[in-house]
Protein backbone atom coordinates (compact mmCIF):
# COMPACT_ATOMS: atom_id res chain seq x y z
CA UNK A 1 0.00 0.00 0.00
CA UNK A 2 1.46 3.29 -1.06
CA UNK A 3 1.34 6.40 1.03
CA UNK A 4 -0.57 8.25 -1.65
CA UNK A 5 -3.24 5.54 -1.60
CA UNK A 6 -4.14 6.71 1.91
CA UNK A 7 -3.67 10.35 1.07
CA UNK A 8 -5.92 10.22 -1.93
CA UNK A 9 -8.74 8.13 -0.43
CA UNK A 10 -10.77 10.24 1.97
CA UNK A 11 -12.73 7.31 3.43
CA UNK A 12 -9.66 5.19 4.14
CA UNK A 13 -7.92 8.16 5.71
CA UNK A 14 -10.91 8.89 7.97
CA UNK A 15 -11.08 5.31 9.18
CA UNK A 16 -7.35 5.22 9.94
CA UNK A 17 -7.47 8.56 11.79
CA UNK A 18 -10.38 7.36 13.96
CA UNK A 19 -8.50 4.13 14.74
CA UNK A 20 -5.34 6.03 15.67
CA UNK A 21 -7.17 8.46 17.97
CA UNK A 22 -9.36 5.78 19.55
CA UNK A 23 -6.46 3.81 20.94
CA UNK A 24 -5.56 6.59 23.37
CA UNK A 25 -9.17 6.80 24.55
CA UNK A 26 -9.58 3.04 24.76
CA UNK A 27 -6.49 2.64 26.89
CA UNK A 28 -6.92 5.72 29.10
CA UNK A 29 -10.66 6.34 29.43
CA UNK A 30 -12.48 3.02 29.10
CA UNK A 31 -10.64 1.25 31.97
CA UNK A 32 -11.41 4.21 34.28
CA UNK A 33 -15.10 3.95 33.46
CA UNK A 34 -14.90 0.35 34.61
CA UNK A 35 -12.73 0.99 37.68
CA UNK A 36 -14.39 0.88 41.10
CA UNK A 37 -12.05 3.68 42.33
CA UNK A 38 -13.77 6.08 39.97
CA UNK A 39 -17.32 4.74 39.93
CA UNK A 40 -18.05 3.85 43.56
CA UNK A 41 -18.44 6.53 46.23
CA UNK A 42 -15.82 6.94 48.97
CA UNK A 43 -16.97 6.22 52.50
CA UNK A 44 -19.45 8.87 53.65
CA UNK A 45 -20.13 10.32 50.22
CA UNK A 46 -23.86 10.62 49.62
CA UNK A 47 -26.12 11.85 46.85
CA UNK A 48 -27.00 15.56 46.86
CA UNK A 49 -30.10 16.57 48.76
CA UNK A 50 -32.70 18.29 46.53
CA UNK A 51 -31.76 21.77 47.78
CA UNK A 52 -28.04 21.17 47.35
CA UNK A 53 -28.61 19.71 43.91
CA UNK A 54 -30.49 22.87 42.94
CA UNK A 55 -27.59 24.89 44.35
CA UNK A 56 -25.11 22.86 42.34
CA UNK A 57 -26.99 23.69 39.17
CA UNK A 58 -26.92 27.39 40.09
CA UNK A 59 -23.15 27.01 40.58
CA UNK A 60 -22.86 25.52 37.10
CA UNK A 61 -25.23 28.01 35.48
CA UNK A 62 -23.42 31.04 36.90
CA UNK A 63 -20.10 29.64 35.73
CA UNK A 64 -18.49 29.56 39.18
CA UNK A 65 -16.12 26.91 37.81
CA UNK A 66 -14.54 29.55 35.58
CA UNK A 67 -12.81 31.08 38.60
CA UNK A 68 -13.04 28.41 41.32
CA UNK A 69 -11.62 24.91 41.12
CA UNK A 70 -12.86 21.99 43.19
CA UNK A 71 -9.75 19.91 42.86
CA UNK A 72 -7.11 19.81 45.56
CA UNK A 73 -3.94 18.31 44.16
CA UNK A 74 -1.74 16.00 46.21
CA UNK A 75 0.88 18.61 47.15
CA UNK A 76 1.59 19.86 50.64
CA UNK A 77 1.14 23.47 49.55
CA UNK A 78 -2.43 22.64 48.53
CA UNK A 79 -3.46 20.36 51.36
CA UNK A 80 -2.12 22.80 53.98
CA UNK A 81 -4.38 25.50 52.68
CA UNK A 82 -7.48 23.62 51.57
CA UNK A 83 -7.56 20.21 53.25
CA UNK A 84 -7.04 16.63 52.07
CA UNK A 85 -6.49 16.09 48.36
CA UNK A 86 -9.41 15.23 46.11
CA UNK A 87 -10.13 11.61 45.21
CA UNK A 88 -12.12 10.18 42.31
CA UNK A 89 -14.58 8.46 44.64
CA UNK A 90 -15.70 11.81 46.03
CA UNK A 91 -17.08 13.02 42.76
CA UNK A 92 -19.14 10.03 41.59
CA UNK A 93 -22.41 11.94 42.10
CA UNK A 94 -21.15 15.00 40.23
CA UNK A 95 -22.44 15.08 36.68
CA UNK A 96 -20.19 16.54 35.53
CA UNK A 97 -17.55 17.06 38.23
CA UNK A 98 -16.57 20.67 38.92
CA UNK A 99 -12.78 20.25 38.98
CA UNK A 100 -12.31 23.47 37.03
CA UNK A 101 -8.96 24.54 35.66
CA UNK A 102 -8.40 28.07 36.92
CA UNK A 103 -8.14 29.69 40.31
CA UNK A 104 -8.97 33.35 40.09
CA UNK A 105 -10.67 32.68 43.42
CA UNK A 106 -9.73 29.95 45.90
CA UNK A 107 -10.44 26.25 45.54
CA UNK A 108 -13.85 25.34 46.98
CA UNK A 109 -13.61 21.55 47.34
CA UNK A 110 -13.49 21.81 51.17
CA UNK A 111 -15.21 25.14 51.73
CA UNK A 112 -18.17 23.61 53.60
CA UNK A 113 -18.30 24.86 57.20
CA UNK A 114 -15.33 27.18 56.77
CA UNK A 115 -17.59 30.24 56.88
CA UNK A 116 -21.07 30.82 58.29
CA UNK A 117 -24.23 30.71 56.16
CA UNK A 118 -24.63 34.43 56.77
CA UNK A 119 -21.11 35.05 55.52
CA UNK A 120 -21.90 33.27 52.25
CA UNK A 121 -25.13 35.24 51.82
CA UNK A 122 -23.44 38.59 52.33
CA UNK A 123 -20.48 37.56 50.23
CA UNK A 124 -22.58 36.42 47.26
CA UNK A 125 -24.66 39.61 47.42
CA UNK A 126 -21.67 41.93 47.80
CA UNK A 127 -18.24 40.31 47.97
CA UNK A 128 -16.42 43.57 48.67
CA UNK A 129 -18.45 44.20 51.83
CA UNK A 130 -16.42 41.40 53.40
CA UNK A 131 -13.27 41.14 51.31
CA UNK A 132 -12.36 44.62 50.03
CA UNK A 133 -9.69 43.35 47.66
CA UNK A 134 -11.98 40.77 46.03
CA UNK A 135 -12.75 40.97 42.31
CA UNK A 136 -15.66 38.53 42.43
CA UNK A 137 -18.90 39.81 40.89
CA UNK A 138 -22.09 40.26 42.93
CA UNK A 139 -24.87 37.73 42.36
CA UNK A 140 -27.78 39.76 43.70
CA UNK A 141 -30.43 38.17 41.50
CA UNK A 142 -30.03 34.82 43.25
CA UNK A 143 -31.94 36.19 46.25
CA UNK A 144 -34.93 37.05 44.06
CA UNK A 145 -35.31 33.79 42.17
CA UNK A 146 -37.08 30.81 43.68
CA UNK A 147 -36.04 27.23 43.12
CA UNK A 148 -38.44 25.34 40.83
CA UNK A 149 -39.68 22.29 42.75
CA UNK A 150 -40.96 20.41 39.69
CA UNK A 151 -37.64 20.83 37.93
CA UNK A 152 -35.72 19.51 40.93
CA UNK A 153 -38.05 16.49 41.13
CA UNK A 154 -37.49 15.78 37.43
CA UNK A 155 -33.70 16.05 37.91
CA UNK A 156 -33.76 13.54 40.77
CA UNK A 157 -35.72 11.11 38.61
CA UNK A 158 -33.21 11.42 35.79
CA UNK A 159 -30.30 10.97 38.18
CA UNK A 160 -31.93 7.84 39.55
CA UNK A 161 -32.20 6.50 36.00
CA UNK A 162 -28.46 7.09 35.70
CA UNK A 163 -27.87 5.04 38.83
CA UNK A 164 -27.78 7.53 41.73
CA UNK A 165 -29.43 5.86 44.75
CA UNK A 166 -32.29 8.31 45.41
CA UNK A 167 -35.21 6.77 47.31
CA UNK A 168 -38.90 7.20 46.46
CA UNK A 169 -39.33 9.30 49.63
CA UNK A 170 -36.52 11.65 48.63
CA UNK A 171 -38.06 12.18 45.21
CA UNK A 172 -41.58 12.62 46.62
CA UNK A 173 -40.32 15.11 49.20
CA UNK A 174 -38.05 17.09 46.86
CA UNK A 175 -40.55 19.74 45.82
CA UNK A 176 -41.54 20.26 49.45
CA UNK A 177 -37.92 20.61 50.56
CA UNK A 178 -37.15 23.40 48.11
CA UNK A 179 -40.55 25.15 48.35
CA UNK A 180 -40.10 28.85 49.01
CA UNK A 181 -36.30 28.62 48.98
CA UNK A 182 -34.35 31.01 46.81
CA UNK A 183 -31.45 30.17 44.55
CA UNK A 184 -29.26 31.95 47.09
CA UNK A 185 -30.40 29.49 49.81
CA UNK A 186 -29.72 26.60 47.45
CA UNK A 187 -26.24 27.80 46.49
CA UNK A 188 -25.29 28.41 50.13
CA UNK A 189 -26.54 24.93 51.04
CA UNK A 190 -24.45 23.47 48.23
CA UNK A 191 -21.32 25.37 49.25
CA UNK A 192 -21.76 24.50 52.93
CA UNK A 193 -21.85 20.80 52.02
CA UNK A 194 -18.67 20.77 49.93
CA UNK A 195 -16.10 18.43 51.43
CA UNK A 196 -18.05 17.86 54.66
CA UNK A 197 -19.02 14.27 53.88
CA UNK A 198 -15.48 13.03 54.13
CA UNK A 199 -14.66 11.19 57.31
CA UNK A 200 -11.14 12.50 57.43
CA UNK A 201 -11.23 16.24 56.95
CA UNK A 202 -7.60 16.69 57.86
CA UNK B 1 -7.02 -3.50 39.01
CA UNK B 2 -8.66 -6.61 37.51
CA UNK B 3 -6.36 -8.72 35.32
CA UNK B 4 -8.43 -8.05 32.23
CA UNK B 5 -8.02 -4.29 32.45
CA UNK B 6 -4.34 -4.64 33.34
CA UNK B 7 -3.73 -6.53 30.09
CA UNK B 8 -6.08 -4.29 28.18
CA UNK B 9 -4.05 -1.19 29.13
CA UNK B 10 -0.60 -2.76 29.03
CA UNK B 11 -1.30 -4.69 25.82
CA UNK B 12 -2.90 -1.72 24.09
CA UNK B 13 0.00 0.54 25.01
CA UNK B 14 2.73 -1.90 23.96
CA UNK B 15 1.02 -2.76 20.67
CA UNK B 16 0.63 0.93 19.94
CA UNK B 17 4.33 1.58 20.55
CA UNK B 18 5.26 -1.34 18.26
CA UNK B 19 2.86 -0.07 15.64
CA UNK B 20 4.42 3.42 15.81
CA UNK B 21 7.88 1.90 15.19
CA UNK B 22 6.59 -0.06 12.23
CA UNK B 23 4.68 2.89 10.79
CA UNK B 24 7.63 5.26 10.92
CA UNK B 25 10.07 2.69 9.54
CA UNK B 26 7.68 1.82 6.77
CA UNK B 27 6.82 5.36 5.79
CA UNK B 28 10.49 6.43 5.86
CA UNK B 29 11.13 3.90 3.09
CA UNK B 30 8.51 5.49 0.88
CA UNK B 31 9.50 8.31 -1.34
CA UNK B 32 11.86 8.93 -4.28
CA UNK B 33 12.75 5.24 -4.66
CA UNK B 34 9.22 4.56 -5.84
CA UNK B 35 8.76 7.78 -7.69
CA UNK B 36 10.01 8.85 -11.06
CA UNK B 37 12.50 11.71 -10.69
CA UNK B 38 10.25 14.26 -12.21
CA UNK B 39 7.09 13.16 -10.46
CA UNK B 40 5.31 15.81 -8.51
CA UNK B 41 2.35 15.20 -6.26
CA UNK B 42 0.16 17.24 -8.49
CA UNK B 43 -0.50 20.32 -6.40
CA UNK B 44 0.60 23.63 -7.82
CA UNK B 45 0.34 27.06 -6.23
CA UNK B 46 1.16 30.56 -7.51
CA UNK B 47 2.07 29.25 -10.92
CA UNK B 48 5.41 27.60 -10.06
CA UNK B 49 5.22 26.33 -6.46
CA UNK B 50 4.98 22.54 -6.70
CA UNK B 51 4.84 19.76 -4.13
CA UNK B 52 7.46 17.04 -4.55
CA UNK B 53 7.33 13.64 -2.95
CA UNK B 54 10.69 13.84 -1.16
CA UNK B 55 11.50 12.06 2.13
CA UNK B 56 11.52 14.00 5.39
CA UNK B 57 15.00 15.08 6.55
CA UNK B 58 16.88 12.42 8.53
CA UNK B 59 17.12 14.49 11.73
CA UNK B 60 13.36 14.79 11.69
CA UNK B 61 13.00 11.04 11.32
CA UNK B 62 15.43 10.44 14.20
CA UNK B 63 13.32 12.68 16.43
CA UNK B 64 10.48 10.20 16.01
CA UNK B 65 12.70 7.32 17.07
CA UNK B 66 14.04 9.31 20.04
CA UNK B 67 10.51 9.98 21.32
CA UNK B 68 9.68 6.28 20.98
CA UNK B 69 12.83 5.33 22.91
CA UNK B 70 11.87 7.89 25.55
CA UNK B 71 8.38 6.37 25.81
CA UNK B 72 9.81 2.89 26.32
CA UNK B 73 12.19 4.14 29.01
CA UNK B 74 9.34 6.00 30.70
CA UNK B 75 7.06 2.98 30.68
CA UNK B 76 9.78 0.85 32.25
CA UNK B 77 10.61 3.39 34.97
CA UNK B 78 7.18 4.73 35.85
CA UNK B 79 3.72 3.18 36.37
CA UNK B 80 2.08 3.37 32.95
CA UNK B 81 1.34 -0.20 31.95
CA UNK B 82 -1.77 -1.30 33.81
CA UNK B 83 -0.96 -2.30 37.35
CA UNK B 84 2.82 -2.49 36.73
CA UNK B 85 4.38 -0.16 39.31
CA UNK B 86 7.50 0.87 37.46
CA UNK B 87 11.14 0.24 38.35
CA UNK B 88 11.46 3.48 40.32
CA UNK B 89 8.47 2.61 42.53
CA UNK B 90 7.12 6.14 42.11
CA UNK B 91 3.51 6.87 42.99
CA UNK B 92 1.48 10.03 43.44
CA UNK B 93 0.56 9.12 47.02
CA UNK B 94 4.14 8.13 47.76
CA UNK B 95 5.46 11.48 46.56
CA UNK B 96 2.84 13.32 48.64
CA UNK B 97 3.66 11.31 51.75
CA UNK B 98 7.38 11.89 51.32
CA UNK B 99 6.73 15.62 51.02
CA UNK B 100 4.59 15.61 54.17
CA UNK B 101 7.17 13.53 56.02
CA UNK B 102 9.97 15.94 55.11
CA UNK B 103 7.84 18.88 56.22
CA UNK B 104 7.03 17.18 59.53
CA UNK B 105 10.72 16.59 60.20
CA UNK B 106 11.51 20.21 59.42
CA UNK B 107 8.68 21.97 61.15
CA UNK B 108 7.44 19.79 64.01
CA UNK B 109 10.43 20.61 66.27
CA UNK B 110 9.80 24.33 65.71
CA UNK B 111 6.12 24.00 66.58
CA UNK B 112 6.91 21.90 69.64
CA UNK B 113 9.31 24.53 70.88
CA UNK B 114 6.58 27.14 70.55
CA UNK B 115 3.99 24.86 72.16
CA UNK B 116 6.07 24.78 75.33
CA UNK B 117 6.42 28.57 75.46
CA UNK B 118 4.47 30.90 77.70
CA UNK B 119 1.64 32.65 75.85
CA UNK B 120 2.84 36.22 76.51
CA UNK B 121 6.38 35.34 75.45
CA UNK B 122 5.06 33.60 72.36
CA UNK B 123 3.06 36.69 71.37
CA UNK B 124 6.34 38.65 71.26
CA UNK B 125 8.51 36.02 69.58
CA UNK B 126 9.42 37.27 66.09
CA UNK B 127 9.51 33.84 64.46
CA UNK B 128 6.18 32.80 65.99
CA UNK B 129 4.73 36.11 64.85
CA UNK B 130 5.84 35.45 61.28
CA UNK B 131 4.22 32.00 61.40
CA UNK B 132 1.10 33.44 62.97
CA UNK B 133 0.91 36.07 60.28
CA UNK B 134 0.94 33.51 57.48
CA UNK B 135 -1.61 31.35 59.29
CA UNK B 136 -3.76 34.44 59.68
CA UNK B 137 -3.44 35.19 55.97
CA UNK B 138 -4.58 31.67 55.07
CA UNK B 139 -7.43 31.18 57.50
CA UNK B 140 -8.70 34.49 58.85
CA UNK B 141 -8.49 37.26 56.24
CA UNK B 142 -11.67 36.33 54.39
CA UNK B 143 -13.81 37.48 57.32
CA UNK B 144 -11.58 39.60 59.55
CA UNK B 145 -9.79 41.31 56.66
CA UNK B 146 -6.14 41.33 55.64
CA UNK B 147 -5.63 44.30 57.98
CA UNK B 148 -7.52 42.45 60.79
CA UNK B 149 -9.94 45.35 61.15
CA UNK B 150 -12.95 43.18 60.40
CA UNK B 151 -16.06 43.98 58.39
CA UNK B 152 -19.68 44.62 59.39
CA UNK B 153 -20.62 41.52 61.39
CA UNK B 154 -16.99 40.38 61.70
CA UNK B 155 -15.06 41.79 64.65
CA UNK B 156 -12.09 44.10 64.40
CA UNK B 157 -9.18 42.25 66.00
CA UNK B 158 -6.94 45.28 66.46
CA UNK B 159 -9.03 47.50 68.78
CA UNK B 160 -8.61 45.52 72.00
CA UNK B 161 -12.38 45.13 72.34
CA UNK B 162 -13.16 41.44 72.81
CA UNK B 163 -16.57 39.83 72.51
CA UNK B 164 -15.39 36.51 73.90
CA UNK B 165 -12.30 37.59 75.82
CA UNK B 166 -8.59 37.68 75.00
CA UNK B 167 -7.13 35.37 77.64
CA UNK B 168 -5.11 32.48 76.18
CA UNK B 169 -7.83 29.92 76.90
CA UNK B 170 -10.59 32.18 75.53
CA UNK B 171 -8.76 32.92 72.30
CA UNK B 172 -7.82 29.27 71.90
CA UNK B 173 -11.45 28.17 72.27
CA UNK B 174 -12.66 30.87 69.87
CA UNK B 175 -10.32 29.60 67.17
CA UNK B 176 -10.42 25.85 67.82
CA UNK B 177 -14.11 25.33 68.66
CA UNK B 178 -15.63 28.39 67.05
CA UNK B 179 -18.26 30.64 68.58
CA UNK B 180 -21.94 31.15 67.98
CA UNK B 181 -23.59 34.36 69.19
CA UNK B 182 -27.35 34.66 68.95
CA UNK B 183 -29.20 37.96 69.13
CA UNK B 184 -32.87 36.92 69.17
CA UNK B 185 -35.60 38.61 67.15
CA UNK B 186 -37.07 41.16 69.56
CA UNK B 187 -39.52 42.93 67.30
CA UNK B 188 -42.67 41.17 68.64
CA UNK B 189 -41.77 41.98 72.27
CA UNK B 190 -41.03 45.63 71.57
CA UNK B 191 -44.48 46.46 70.27
CA UNK B 192 -44.39 47.87 66.78
CA UNK B 193 -42.31 50.40 64.93
CA UNK B 194 -42.39 53.02 67.67
CA UNK B 195 -41.17 50.60 70.31
CA UNK B 196 -38.32 49.49 68.04
CA UNK B 197 -37.38 53.06 67.18
CA UNK B 198 -37.34 54.06 70.87
CA UNK B 199 -35.26 51.06 71.86
CA UNK B 200 -32.78 51.78 69.06
CA UNK B 201 -32.43 55.36 70.29
CA UNK B 202 -31.96 54.18 73.86
CA UNK B 203 -29.30 51.64 72.85
CA UNK B 204 -27.47 54.29 70.84
CA UNK B 205 -27.62 56.72 73.77
CA UNK B 206 -25.77 54.18 75.93
CA UNK B 207 -22.65 55.00 73.93
CA UNK B 208 -23.06 58.70 74.58
CA UNK B 209 -25.27 61.36 73.14
CA UNK B 210 -28.70 62.63 74.05
CA UNK B 211 -31.46 60.33 75.23
CA UNK B 212 -34.80 61.99 74.57
CA UNK B 213 -38.06 61.12 76.33
CA UNK B 214 -38.88 58.46 73.75
CA UNK B 215 -35.53 56.78 74.27
CA UNK B 216 -35.89 56.87 78.05
CA UNK B 217 -39.33 55.23 77.75
CA UNK B 218 -37.56 52.12 76.43
CA UNK B 219 -35.32 51.81 79.47
CA UNK B 220 -37.59 49.48 81.53
CA UNK B 221 -37.95 47.28 78.49
CA UNK B 222 -34.13 47.21 78.11
CA UNK B 223 -33.80 45.97 81.70
CA UNK B 224 -36.49 43.35 81.14
CA UNK B 225 -35.42 42.08 77.71
CA UNK B 226 -31.79 42.95 77.03
CA UNK B 227 -30.03 42.93 80.38
CA UNK B 228 -29.88 39.15 80.60
CA UNK B 229 -27.14 39.16 77.97
CA UNK B 230 -25.97 42.78 77.67
CA UNK B 231 -26.15 43.56 81.41
CA UNK B 232 -28.31 46.17 83.15
CA UNK B 233 -25.73 48.84 82.38
CA UNK B 234 -25.31 47.55 78.80
CA UNK B 235 -21.63 46.63 79.16
CA UNK B 236 -22.12 43.18 77.65
CA UNK B 237 -21.12 39.70 78.74
CA UNK B 238 -18.35 37.67 77.21
CA UNK B 239 -19.95 34.37 78.28
CA UNK B 240 -22.56 34.88 75.54
CA UNK B 241 -20.38 37.02 73.29
CA UNK B 242 -22.87 39.82 73.96
CA UNK B 243 -21.29 43.11 72.88
CA UNK B 244 -20.68 46.04 75.17
CA UNK B 245 -23.24 48.65 74.05
CA UNK B 246 -21.61 51.55 75.85
CA UNK B 247 -18.24 51.77 74.05
CA UNK B 248 -19.49 53.16 70.71
CA UNK B 249 -18.00 50.17 68.89
CA UNK B 250 -20.59 48.47 66.74
CA UNK B 251 -20.25 45.00 65.29
CA UNK B 252 -23.02 45.44 62.70
CA UNK B 253 -22.99 49.24 62.49
CA UNK B 254 -24.08 51.99 64.87
CA UNK B 255 -26.61 53.90 62.83
CA UNK B 256 -30.19 53.98 64.14
CA UNK B 257 -31.31 52.09 61.04
CA UNK B 258 -28.82 49.28 61.62
CA UNK B 259 -29.69 49.00 65.30
CA UNK B 260 -33.37 48.79 64.36
CA UNK B 261 -32.52 46.09 61.83
CA UNK B 262 -30.74 44.14 64.56
CA UNK B 263 -33.77 44.38 66.84
CA UNK B 264 -36.14 43.49 64.02
CA UNK B 265 -34.35 40.48 62.51
CA UNK B 266 -31.95 39.38 65.22
CA UNK B 267 -28.33 38.46 64.50
CA UNK B 268 -26.50 35.20 64.30
CA UNK B 269 -22.75 35.67 64.58
CA UNK B 270 -20.77 32.56 63.73
CA UNK B 271 -17.07 31.97 64.10
CA UNK B 272 -16.43 28.57 62.49
CA UNK B 273 -14.33 25.97 64.31
CA UNK B 274 -10.73 25.69 63.06
CA UNK B 275 -9.31 23.16 65.51
CA UNK B 276 -9.41 20.25 63.05
CA UNK B 277 -7.81 22.31 60.31
CA UNK B 278 -5.02 23.80 62.40
CA UNK B 279 -4.21 21.28 65.11
CA UNK B 280 -3.19 22.22 68.64
CA UNK B 281 0.21 23.81 68.12
CA UNK B 282 -0.73 26.05 65.25
CA UNK B 283 -3.93 27.14 67.00
CA UNK B 284 -1.81 28.34 69.90
CA UNK B 285 0.55 30.26 67.62
CA UNK B 286 -2.39 31.84 65.82
CA UNK B 287 -4.04 32.75 69.14
CA UNK B 288 -0.82 34.45 70.23
CA UNK B 289 -0.62 36.34 66.94
CA UNK B 290 -4.24 37.53 67.25
CA UNK B 291 -3.53 38.55 70.84
CA UNK B 292 -0.53 40.58 69.70
CA UNK B 293 -2.59 42.49 67.10
CA UNK B 294 -4.23 44.61 69.78
CA UNK B 295 -1.23 44.98 72.08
Amino acid sequence: MRHDTIEKSLNLMMVLIVVAISIGGLVEIVPLMMSSDATEPDEGIEVYSPLRLAGRDVYVREGCYNCHSQMIRPFRSETERYGPFTTAGETVYDRPFQFGSKRTGPDLARVGGRYSDEWHRLHLMDPRALVPESNMPSYTWLAEREVDGDLVTAKLEVLRLLGDPYTDEQIAGAAGEVAGRTELDALVAYLQGLGTNRRNRR
Amino acid sequence: MPAFWHWFIAGGTILFVIWCVWLISWSSKQGPANVADDEVVGHKWDGDLEEWNNPAPKWWLYLYFITIAWAIGYLVAFPGLGSYEGMLGWSQEGQYEAEMQAAAENYDPIYEEFAAMDFEVLSQNAQAQALGKSLYASYCTTCHGSDARGAPGYPNLTDNVWLWGNAESELYISIANGRNAVMPVLAPALGGDEGIANMAKYVKSLSGGEADAGAMSAQPMFVALCSACHGVDGTGNKIFGAPNLTDDIWLYGGSLETIQETLLNGRNGVMPAHGDLLGENRTKILAAYVYSLSQ
